[in-house]
């Protein structure tokens, strides 16, 4: 099946009781497939007129309860990005899937990175995160979208999950193994204050100190996540490791490809391919190039260079890192990668 | 010997002392709506979503279950909460520049859908807690600080919300209220129970909206204010619009 079709299927499956959502390629089979499956599997699918009224139909969703989800592209997540910052000071669950598309602007249709920024360094207003996956294939996109519900709901933020429109729209065979879904009890919800004193969602508090302490409680269990939550696959990587490509989503699979043609010439290269991207595996990257002095490291990104700061950041050494991006909605071929690493002389 | 006998109290739903300004109506509707809920046993079901302006610090006054929400968002908040609890009772708070200035595509398209919900459209013709810009409510030759010269038609026509959904065929219940008499405030108060009812028969949209005013940012005393409320409700027909048969 398709990335977007699994994501939906997986969705329903880890327990989606609200779908509110907007058509935009490269994301809409998601919409189209919840709108099938979701009601007659016990749902609530809305069909919303715009992407803010979808997101604010989630943000009242999740308020009451629901486990409750929404997807878009790069121009629809821009304008659902305030709401976004609304359920995250909130403190409320839900999944948003983020199909990106090359921009700026209605840019195009193709696969894109170019939402790193706006998705994992916040694109709303205040101080706030999201837990942000990235899948690179169709069996991964359904197995964390599965286990998205339940982060969400365990630290109850947002999770993000994070594709393309490679991922989106490409068909592959997917194990749609029978898991049941945990599911947590949630007094904090709205529901009518029938025998228990009323709850209030309230992410706004006219005084400084008051709202100081609000972000201290959110910078405090974002530390928790950060120390919990970094997932990230290591391919390739020991001692004699000249050159790790960090990549993650299609990059991530595109790399991969790398790896073996590089075995093939006989080039020592290993990957680290970036499942989550927030919480950012900082320490990993910190601790692989602080022991292997002289590995370099290449970001790989259909991007101008997003993620690049972040690995530049760990690495600590702007001498020791490159980039390789495409744009537009190209997705790089892993010969020319491979041709970049050599013209270079990075391995 | 007389006997005492209690004839008015406070609804117990709305907890600790307002704090809108003095001779401000969003007072008096927060009770009008609080004893309606109350009257009609409503309490222990209610889900209060809270738009942006004065109104958001509600929040503080009512002891039932409350949200506040995104500027202009109130109504696709209360879709969700609604659809994912299709037996309590949701009723959104909002002002004009809320819901007919940037949440004017929410009040239309909410109202089409028919959702099973109540909106309290408070309109006083101004931007209160940012402190009294025009609002697309304003009357014709208002003075704001953001028309210092007197609104004039090219800043926009005064937008009359009820004969807008007026047009659609699904809301069930629209009436326009205002609250400058005693025997007004009465009728408002029975607008509120009918939309509520409304809501609790599963019947569909139901929408009232109060002329209200703003001493402040008018700079009116309060009696002026309510003065100039009887004024607009000679371009916002005080009616019915729509009732179920």
């Amino acid at each position: 099946m398709k990335g977007n079709e699994a994501i939906a299927e997986a969705a329903i499956r880890a327990g989606l009781n609200f779908y509110a959502g907007y058509p935009i390629t490269p994301a809409t089979e998601i919409l189209e497939y919840l709108a099938r499956h979701l009601p007659v599997r016990g749902g609530v699918f809305v069909q919303a007129a715009s992407e803010i009224e979808a997101i604010n139909m989630v943000y009242g969703a999740a308020a009451g309860g629901a486990r409750a989800m929404t997807s878009s592209s790069g121009p629809g997540m821009s304008l659902k990005m305030e709401c976004i910052s609304y359920i995250a000071l909130a403190e409320l669950p839900c999944v948003i899937v983020d199909i990106m598309r090359g921009g700026p602007g209605l840019g195009d249709i193709q696969p894109a990175q170019s939402d790193y920024f706006q998705i994992v360094k916040g694109g709303g207003h205040g101080d706030y995160r999201l837990i942000v996956l990235a899948p690179s294939t169709v069996q991964e996109a359904y197995d964390l979208t599965f286990e998205s519900f339940l982060l969400a709901d365990r630290w109850r933020i947002p999770v993000i999950i994070l594709g393309d429109g490679a991922l989106g729209q490409v068909k592959e065979g997917v194990d749609l193994y029978d898991k049941a879904p945990v599911l947590f009890e949630k007094p904090w919800a709205l529901s009518g204050a029938k025998g228990r004193k009323p709850n209030k969602i309230v992410p706004f508090n006219l005084e400084a100190l008051e709202l100081e302490k609000m972000n201290l409680a959110l910078q405090n269990k974002y530390r928790a996540i950060e120390a919990q939550e970094v997932r990230f696959e290591n391919v390739n990587i020991n001692s004699k490791t000249k050159l790790i490509v960090v990549a993650y989503g299609t990059c991530g699979r595109i790399a991969k490809s790398i790896i073996k043609m590089a075995v093939e010439k006989g080039l020592d290269i290993g990957l680290i391919r970036l499942i989550s991207l927030w919480p950012f595996p900082h320490n990993e990257i910190r601790y692989l190039a602080r022991n292997f002095p002289s590995t370099k490291f290449l970001v790989v990104e259909m991007s101008a260079g997003q993620m690049v700061e972040d690995v530049r950041l760990s690495v600590s050494d702007d001498t020791r890192v490159s980039f390789f991006g495409r744009m537009g909605g190209v997705v790089p071929a892993p010969e020319e990668i491979l041709r970049e690493i050599e013209r270079k002389g990075l391995c | 010997m007389l006997k005492e006998k209690k004839i008015l109290s406070r609804p117990e739903i709305l907890t600790g002392a307002f704090t809108f300004c003095a001779g401000c109506n969003h007072g008096t509707i927060n009770k009008l709506i609080a004893e309606s809920i109350e009257s009609l046993g409503l309490r222990e079901k209610v889900i209060a979503v809270i738009g942006v302006g004065c109104c958001s610090t509600m929040y503080n006054f009512w002891d039932t279950d409350a949200i506040v929400v995104p500027h202009g968002r109130a109504q696709a908040v209360a879709t969700g909460l609604k659809r994912v609890h299709p037996d309590k009772i949701v009723f959104t708070y909002q002002g004009d520049g809320d819901l007919a200035g940037i949440g004017m595509h929410e009040a239309i398209h909410t109202p089409n859908r028919g959702e099973n919900i109540t909106t309290f459209f408070i309109n006083n013709g101004i931007y209160g807690m940012t402190g009294g810009q025009g609002a697309p409510t304003t009357l014709l030759g208002a003075k704001t600080t953001t028309t210092p010269l007197g609104r004039v038609a090219s800043e926009g026509v005064p937008i009359r919300m009820c004969e807008l959904l007026e047009t659609l065929s699904a809301p069930v219940f629209i009436q326009r209220v205002a609250l400058f008499s005693p025997a007004e405030t009465m009728k408002a108060r029975k607008a509120i129970e009918k939309a509520l009812k409304c809501q609790v028969e599963g019947r569909g949209f139901s929408f009232v909206e109060f002329l209200s005013n703003c001493p402040t940012n008018w700079k009116m005393t309060p009696l002026e204010s309510l003065e100039y409320v009887r004024k607009m409700s000679d371009y916002f027909p005080l009616k019915v619009f729509r009732e179920p048969q």
